[in-house]
């Protein structure tokens, strides 16, 4: 299980920054204390908090961040997906507190160890008590840091002049890029995608609730798609390099 | 704001999204052009979000010109990211170049 925290403590790190962030802009966005720390205690997703923060404060309605968390956390169903055949074994109740706990870092960490080993009896034993080490330590991490950022919001109430509006967008921007170029080459339809859906994004900017961003969410996923299964009939061959499970 | 309801719908949809898949084990299979349409779905939505944010800072109307400071320093944080696949590098040096850019325009 220490073992599992250890794997996951560079990833653990990474996560501070964003963790003090959603605390710190949580308050300006509109959410009130008990939210804040609520939506970290129960919702646990750090991408998915953190739109939600941005379409609160645009004045978008409950349903669609709702609608939008979901979308956003579709990709766990590919980590998921990628854990299956390693967690079916286990009971009901370790699975779902394990699906609780699933988070890109805690895959990252986890997926590595848990798909390469060999000996399957004597893994199996382990895995999931590595998994809960992984998952409480970033878990216990994330609620730690949403205190300090919020703690650090009324200290300096006049902190969010200082910019920190555009730090989500630079954070979104460094998690694209790596989509938009894998193992050292351009991945053409994932840019058709992230092209699509920009345009999308500023010709349905009018739309109420901001259902635009679904929209625009949508067009890029289909034209992305397209583009991908236009690819795969021109080079049959790499059709199944594409990356994106094994990140 | 009835931020309950917002949590517990919130909380309702990630859940499910883990847990579908683990709580059915081996009953329901993923179907493989699922998988790979959903790998098009973080960098669709984070685009949605990031365009008109930096494009029309004011929430009004697009702003290309050069005293945007949105857009150049979301542009240099995109060459960055692209450059050297570090996130930290790129939020430090992104917000570096903003808050430069904001103190001179």
């Amino acid at each position: 299980m220490l073992e599992g925290g250890r794997a996951t403590l560079p990833l653990i790190v990474g996560a501070i920054p964003f963790g003090i962030l959603f605390g710190t802009l949580a308050g300006p966005s509109g959410l009130s204390l008990a939210g804040t720390l609520a939506m970290s205690l129960i919702v646990f997703a750090g991408s998915a908090q953190f739109i939600a923060l941005g379409l609160l404060a645009s004045g978008a309605g409950i349903g669609v961040v709702i609608a939008t968390t979901f979308v956003v956390n579709l990709r766990h169903l590919l980590y998921s997906a990628a854990l299956v055949d390693k967690i079916c074994h286990l009971p009901q109740h370790w699975r779902a507190p394990m699906a609780f706990f699933l988070t890109d870092e805690t895959f990252a960490a986890v997926s590595n160890r848990m798909l390469q080993s060999e000996d399957v009896s004597k893994q199996r034993a382990l895995n999931h008590w590595y998994y809960l080490g992984s998952a409480l330590a970033m878990y216990g991490n994330w609620q730690l840091c949403t205190w300090l950022g919020v703690a650090l919001g009324e200290a300096f109430p006049d902190m969010t002049g200082w910019g920190l509006d555009f730090a989500m967008s630079v954070t979104f921007i460094g998690m694209v890029a790596p989509y938009l170029r894998n193992h050292g080459r351009w991945n053409g339809p994932m840019w058709i995608c992230v092209i699509s859906a920009g345009l999308m994004a500023l010709a349905t900017w009018q739309l109420p609730h901001k259902l635009g961003l679904i929209a625009a969410a949508l067009t890029g996923i289909a034209l992305g798609y397209s583009a991908h299964l236009w690819q795969q009939q021109r080079q049959p061959t790499e059709a199944t390099n594409r990356g994106c499970v094994d990140e | 704001m009835n931020e309950l309801a917002l949590i517990l719908g919130m909380f309702t949809v990630t859940f499910g999204v883990r847990y579908i898949l683990w709580g059915t084990a081996g009953r329901f299979r993923f179907p493989a052009w699922l998988s790979n349409a959903l790998g098009f779905v973080p960098a669709a939505v984070l685009t949605a979000i990031i365009v008109p944010a930096v494009l029309m800072p004011d929430g009004q109307q697009l702003d290309l010109t050069l005293n945007n400071a949105y857009m150049i320093a979301a542009i240099c944080a995109l060459l960055i990211a692209l450059w050297r696949n570090n996130l930290m590098l790129t939020i430090v040096v992104g917000m570096a170049i903003f808050m430069t850019l904001r103190w001179l325009l």
